[in-house]
């Protein structure tokens, strides 16, 4: 057991694990990582059979030490990382070893940088979770000083590894299904939406992410229902438009019940794309029938599964490599179910 | 007889997300939906479909998730038959268990109390009557863990939201609109008008059950002087002298 110390602290940190369902009824959403993909993609690099609490890191990092040798896994946007000084690879396991300092600067692509431990974050639980759930008080930002327990490595002689992403750190097609008030819109309405080119706005938190849009999209429908739309049961991936026909895609601390109309639900497998796209960057939809969306759609397990299969071994010591930076890490990926 | 009969409802089931189905009786606030969603909602929990994981009830609809490996074909067909049962059932819903929550009215405790009852054509006092002799039940939690949206009140409350947000009302502000009472768990902002305020909280996380309200709880608001909710607001496990008993 050793601990992680936080020296300095430069982006919005907390920790995240995959969150606590099953309390939607009692008015708590699931929470939970952003990117949780990132937390599959550690969990591979790790070879840990579920995925691990984290530090989840909004826009940059912040300086860590450890208290005896420590291995984690750096996933999700790439962030300028050295150690003490010398560059290290992004999407990789390291060695951090007492003394040393670990520093992670800002996202070089996309949003939310992920620092899991391979014994994970220790500590109190609630509700099952670890996740801080900013929105309702539930933990707090990570501050400089903190010191956070770390779980035992099962495999503390592990060697380092990398992983091939899955590329989703600079927009892209967000693909949707139909969800419960999708026929309040006008067919012309959903058809110029999904015509429509979108950039995330700036105005975005753990709960929602704003999207900028050539013009507000109303739902005719629920403007002609007399007695008013009824509140209803809303989640992660959900398109709501707010009064002014802004569409807000709601994320892992969205509330569990909502007024505004939604003109459809994002697959969870595109959310991470989204959680990772930065303000200003270019988002379109993709709509997709129920059948079609079943068939594309790749449940966790599958894709820590998927995930290991883009693990390979890091063969060089990355303190030899001065071009790290521009350095092919994907040549020599193999399949990571096999011995090393 | 005219020609604007309301339409009879009718269930629809509709697919919500990848592993959901959502059972909506109405779009619009219908308290005739509300009802068969309380007891579509309060069936379900007692024989849950095969492959059930979450069911999570809301106004006039309710959410079954499910693992879809463990479903059967025919779950949406049973889910519409059980919608169309709950809807059909005259029967007022049988809860579980009821709440007995103290409450402060008017005053500080509930400025808009007196011009409510104005408007009302009562006394303040028969104003609160109204409340406290009101069977309430947990019509759904939501905006905030834990927080209720107790109904209905009788006709008359059917009261509008106010033109313009009020900045912000404590923790414990028992405010009212459109026929229903919402408790709030912490300092919010608000378009409903605030008749009193209680020392419960619905939200405590570090309370061993830190959302205790369940959706088809009956509850009744008991009148308690503006002095004993202070009393109770200083007791450490949030409860606010709040009473649970269970129905036979």
């Amino acid at each position: 057991m050793t601990s992680l110390i936080l020296r300095a602290v430069s982006g919005l940190l907390s920790v995240q694990d995959m969150g606590r369902p099953g309390h939607l009824a009692r008015g708590l959403s699931r929470g939970g990582a952003m990117d949780r993909l990132a937390l599959i993609e550690a969990a591979a690099l790790l070879a840990s059979p579920t995925p691990l609490p984290a530090i989840e890191m909004a826009g940059a990092g912040g300086h860590f030490q450890a208290e005896a040798p420590l291995w984690l896994a750096l996933t999700g946007a790439p962030m300028r990382a050295t150690l003490d000084g010398r560059p290290v690879p992004w999407h990789a396991t390291l060695l951090l070893r007492p003394g040393e300092v670990l520093t992670i600067g800002p996202a070089e692509q996309g949003m939310l940088g992920y620092l899991t431990p391979a014994g994970g974050i220790a500590g109190p639980d609630w509700l099952g979770s670890r996740s801080a759930h900013l929105s309702i008080g539930i933990g707090a930002p990570l501050a400089a000083g903190a010191v956070l327990p770390c779980g035992p490595d099962p495999a503390p002689q592990r060697r380092p590894r990398l992983i091939r992403p899955l590329p989703r750190f600079g927009g892209g097609t967000l693909r949707m299904i139909d969800g419960p008030q999708t026929a309040l819109f006008a067919p012309e309405e959903r058809a110029a939406f999904l015509a429509a080119t979108f950039r995330r706005a700036p105005r975005s938190n753990r709960q929602a992410i704003a999207l900028d849009g050539p013009r507000p999209f109303q739902a005719e429908g629920a403007r002609q229902l007399a007695k008013g739309l009824a509140s209803d049961v809303i989640g992660p991936g959900d398109v709501q438009m707010t009064g002014d026909g802004v569409p807000t895609v709601l994320m892992a601390e969205c509330q569990t019940i909502g007024g505004y109309p939604r003109i459809g639900t994002i697959l969870p497998d595109d959310l991470p794309r989204l959680a990772q796209t930065p303000p200003g960057s270019v988002v379109r939809f993709q709509h997709l029938t129920l059948a079609q969306a079943r068939a594309v759609h790749r449940s966790e397990e599958t894709l820590l599964r998927e995930a290991r299969a883009r693990t390979g071994p890091l063969i060089r010591d990355p303190s030899t490599m001065p071009d790290l930076l521009t350095y092919s890490l994907i040549s020599g990926v193999v399949r990571g179910d096999e011995a090393d | 007889m005219t020609n604007n009969l309301r339409a009879p409802l009718s269930p629809e089931i509709l697919p919500h997300g990848l592993d959901g189905l959502l059972v909506r009786f109405s779009l619009s606030p219908d308290p005739q939906a509300m009802a068969a969603a309380r007891r579509l909602a309060a069936d379900l929990s007692e024989r849950p479909p095969a492959g059930a994981v979450e069911i999570a009830p809301a106004l006039v609809s309710c959410l079954l998730r499910f693992d879809p490996a463990r479903i059967t074909p025919r779950l949406e067909a049973d889910l519409l038959a059980r919608a169309r049962a709950a809807l059909a059932d005259a029967a007022p819903p049988k809860p579980r268990r009821r709440w007995t929550l103290p409450t402060a009215f008017g005053g500080a405790e509930g400025p808009e109390l007196a011009p409510i009852a104005r408007q009302l054509g009562l006394t303040p006092q028969q104003a609160v009557a109204q409340i406290c002799d009101t069977d309430l039940a947990v019509l759904a939690i939501g905006f905030a863990p834990g927080q209720p949206y107790l109904g209905l009140l009788p006709e008359g409350w059917n009261l509008p939201r106010l033109p313009e947000l009020v900045p912000e009302v404590p923790a414990g502000a028992v405010v009212v609109a459109l026929r229903q009472i919402v408790i709030f768990g912490n300092p919010s902002p608000t378009g409903w008008r605030q008749v009193g305020r209680m020392a419960f909280r619905s939200f405590w996380p570090d309370r061993a059950s830190p959302m205790p309200l369940a959706p088809g709880d009956a509850i009744r608001l008991a009148p308690a002087p503006a002095d004993r909710i202070a009393a109770l607001r200083a007791e450490p496990d949030g409860m606010g002298g709040a009473v649970c008993e269970t129905l036979p």
